[in-house]
């Protein structure tokens, strides 16, 4: 299996960094890993081209030669690179300013249309606005009544008529907003073929209907090359205005939204991560540049814990982290903490290198619980110091916690493990990451 | 046979026209050199057939068209053509062994929004109309909103005999009542439709190993196959959503659908040199008859044609 696109360009930048000072020739190779790490990571083959060549151009330049450590440089532009094709800033919605606001929803089948719906109609309630979301999927088989039920979820007006077109149904949607005092109409359309011309013309037909404020179009972020064509023909006839990129939880290392960006030029504006109704995130480029190569998602990480932690717990615990200076007693703490800012394999990826270290390592809330319980079934003197725990000890610990010795061994072995691996990113986090960047 | 081949050139012609279509206007007039392999990497890359099966197709290529003293563009096709079939050709894989146990159960599973749901509509019809089996659903979607209401309807349109419970149940015992309902109807097979899961959601992969050794528990003697759908637009990511299913709950085929867009699907070939997991079927169409049986050598022959 190959690895991800981080830990491929982690292996070429390696090689650089040992090297000291960069010639035209070793950043021509590292150039040529770069431009397989993107191809393997779905960019579109053109726009890694182009991609490769900008950087090399960049890279090959005065200052990166007489630069002290060239190999982090190139890490910096390769980056900063990243970033400008993503979009630069992170672009926001359009905000909810008029009564009503109309967001339109379009993409594929199964791209996740329904479900980014419910999650911006929480999203505009949250912000004390009344949302109502519309059924325009009369096709599929039930998706009226799975709008009905996400709507029904998060005590949502949800509104649909029977046997009319979905124009007349956005249309009459819009009217009926504008009565009821809705600040939020979010169109939910049917998914349809990027070639179905029946269907796309009816789109269009929504949109003059209707004028939507926004335009977003879902895009799957596990799609190959065909991502540019989907999202070139949406933006053609629509004129799109923002992309949500979606099921980015899972392993896909997401090429599809660099070409997505570099093909139409609209910005991602959001990151639909999960099938929660609060698993809507706003989409930062320098974020995702960072994840792809491997710096880690910090800023969302310590965001996440902002929501939920006070400010000065959430300094502590990133202190924590990168100081290495963690027992027991500050793991209990985390698992609380961490338990209360969503799934936690979300979070572990966004700790840099965590990616690596975990690789094949799974983490589910089961377990965590499991892990709650061993821990409790320690001593104060324990959870300050493990290393105090023997065999007798851990006999205790597994009964009082009604778990096996090896239960116990293994949770210590992880501990340690993760102990040290803080540690080396302790240190990273000195001389590891490129001049001028700051996670934070 | 000559049918269903004319269907699948006809319903791949989109891709056709885009890539393969592109390799037969670049090929003609030209010689065989690097330049014309290298346009014919773009493609395929562009066709999601990934980094290394494209480079494995080349360098093979390169390799025969000198050892065979070729020099002529246009007979590149034959040895893509033959390339091609090569990585995806697999062993003999009838669907039904002739010693399988009644019900044989088909674990229907995938990532979120890849058409379980509707593939498994078109399967139900498709082993009751046209290998006149008796099939049965199980829908154990009780996760996903409507999900249950969804693939009732498409049990009606197939008609065929659905179990069911309430949303929010527990999937496994929607399945181990299914799987004694299926073996005390006579039912030839069962399939079970299951919620879209992310490969990463280390419990919800759990969760589909506890549905196959309940389905397993509830009739010990049944064949249990699990089958993977994968959306046809997917790019490299195909390869771990098979490796980690595979890893699961194993799998016993792919059935690839969403073909009749502008995708590709080349990152079947991928998988096939990766894994070498094999395609069952792949989906060219909306419609039920659109639902295909998967063919190496057919597909490499539309595909190059």
């Amino acid at each position: 299996m190959f690895d991800n696109l981080s830990e491929k360009l982690d292996s070429v930048f390696k090689r650089l960094s040992g090297k000291g000072i960069l010639s035209e020739k070793n950043i021509k190779d590292a150039m040529r890993e770069v431009r397989q790490a993107l191809l393997e990571a779905d960019v579109n083959y053109k726009v890694a081209r182009d991609f490769v060549k900008s950087v090399q151009a960049k890279a090959v330049g005065q200052e990166v030669l007489r630069s002290i450590d060239p190999g982090q440089q190139v890490v910096k532009i390769v980056h900063d690179e990243l970033v400008a094709l993503l979009g630069g800033t992170t672009a926001e919605l359009t905000p909810i300013d008029r009564s009503p606001t109309i967001y339109m929803v379009c993409g594929l089948q199964g791209s996740g249309k329904t479900t980014l719906t419910g999650k911006l109609a929480l999203w505009g309630r949250r912000k004390n606005k009344k949302p109502m979301v519309v059924a325009a999927d009369i096709y599929r088989p039930a998706a009226v009544k799975q709008l009905k039920v996400v709507a029904d979820q998060i005590d949502v007006p949800h509104f649909h008529i029977e046997g009319k077109t979905p124009p007349e149904i956005c249309a009459a949607a819009v009217k009926h907003a504008k009565t009821n005092f809705i600040d939020l109409v979010i169109l939910d359309t049917a998914g349809r073929l990027h070639i179905d011309q029946e269907l796309m013309e009816e789109l269009t037909q929504i949109k003059s209907q209707v004028q939507p404020h926004e335009i977003l179009l879902v895009a799957d972020a596990m799609t190959g090359q065909d991502a540019v064509n989907v999202a070139d023909e949406f933006h053609k006839r629509l004129d799109v205005t923002g992309v949500v990129l979606s099921k980015l939880d899972g392993d896909a290392r997401g090429g599809a939204a660099l070409s997505i960006r570099q093909v139409t030029g609209c910005p991602i504006k959001l990151a639909s991560v999960g099938e929660k109704p609060s698993d809507l995130e706003p989409f930062h480029p320098d974020r995702l540049a960072s994840r792809i190569l491997g710096m880690g998602d910090v800023v969302t990480l310590v965001e996440k814990a902002q929501e939920s932690i006070d400010e000065e717990q959430a300094a502590k615990m990133q202190d924590k982290i990168f100081k290495a200076q963690f027992n027991f007693e500050d793991f209990l703490d985390q698992m609380a903490q961490l338990k209360k800012m969503g799934p936690l394999e979300n979070l572990l990826q966004m700790i840099p290198g965590m990616g690596k270290a975990l690789k094949g390592m799974t983490v589910d809330e089961k377990d965590m619980e499991r892990m709650v319980a061993i821990i409790k079934s320690m001593t104060i003197e324990e959870r300050r110091r493990p290393q105090l725990i023997d065999g007798s000890r851990k006999r205790r610990i597994a009964a009082g916690s009604g778990n096996s010795v090896q239960a116990v061994n293994q949770l210590l072995k992880q501990f340690f493990a993760m102990q040290k691996m803080f540690n080396q990113m302790g240190k990273k986090k000195m001389k590891g990451l490129p001049p001028g960047f700051n996670p934070f | 046979m000559f049918n269903s081949f004319k269907k699948l050139t006809e319903s791949l012609t989109k891709t056709k026209d885009n890539i393969f279509g592109k390799i037969s206007h670049v090929v003609s007039r030209r010689k065989i050199d690097d330049e014309l392999l290298e346009e014919i990497e773009e493609i395929l890359i562009e066709a999601d057939v990934g980094f290394s099966a494209t480079m494995r197709i080349i360098d093979t290529v390169k390799e025969k068209a000198r050892e065979q003293r070729l020099s002529d563009g246009e007979e590149v096709i034959e040895l893509l053509k033959q390339e091609i079939t090569e990585i995806l050709v697999q062993d003999e894989h009838p669907l039904f062994k002739p010693g399988d146990h009644k019900p044989v159960v088909w674990l229907i599973v995938g990532v979120n929004g890849v058409g379980k749901t509707t593939t498994i509509g078109k399967l139900a019809t498709y082993f009751s109309t046209q290998e006149q089996k008796k099939a049965m659903i199980a829908a154990c979607d009780t996760f996903r909103a409507a999900a249950v209401d969804q693939v009732v309807i498409w049990a009606e349109r197939a008609k065929v005999d659905i179990i069911r419970s309430q949303e929010g149940a527990d999937p496994a015992s929607v399945a181990f009542d299914a799987t004694q309902a299926a073996t005390a109807r006579g039912v030839d097979i069962l399939l079970v439709d299951t919620a879209g899961r992310l490969h990463t959601k280390a419990n919800l992969m759990e969760e589909l190993k506890k549905i196959r050794r309940v389905v397993q528990k509830a009739n010990p003697q049944a064949p249990v196959y699990t089958k993977l759908i994968i959306d046809g637009s997917t790019g490299q990511n195909a390869i771990s959503q098979v490796k980690v299913f595979t890893d699961a709950v194993g799998c016993d085929g792919i059935i690839v659908t969403k073909l009749d867009g502008t995708a590709k699907g080349g990152v079947m070939i991928a998988v096939a040199q990766e894994l070498g997991t094999q395609v069952d079927f792949i989906g060219l169409g909306e419609k039920v008859e659109d639902l295909q049986r998967f063919d190496a050598a057919t597909f490499a022959e539309a595909l190059v044609k």
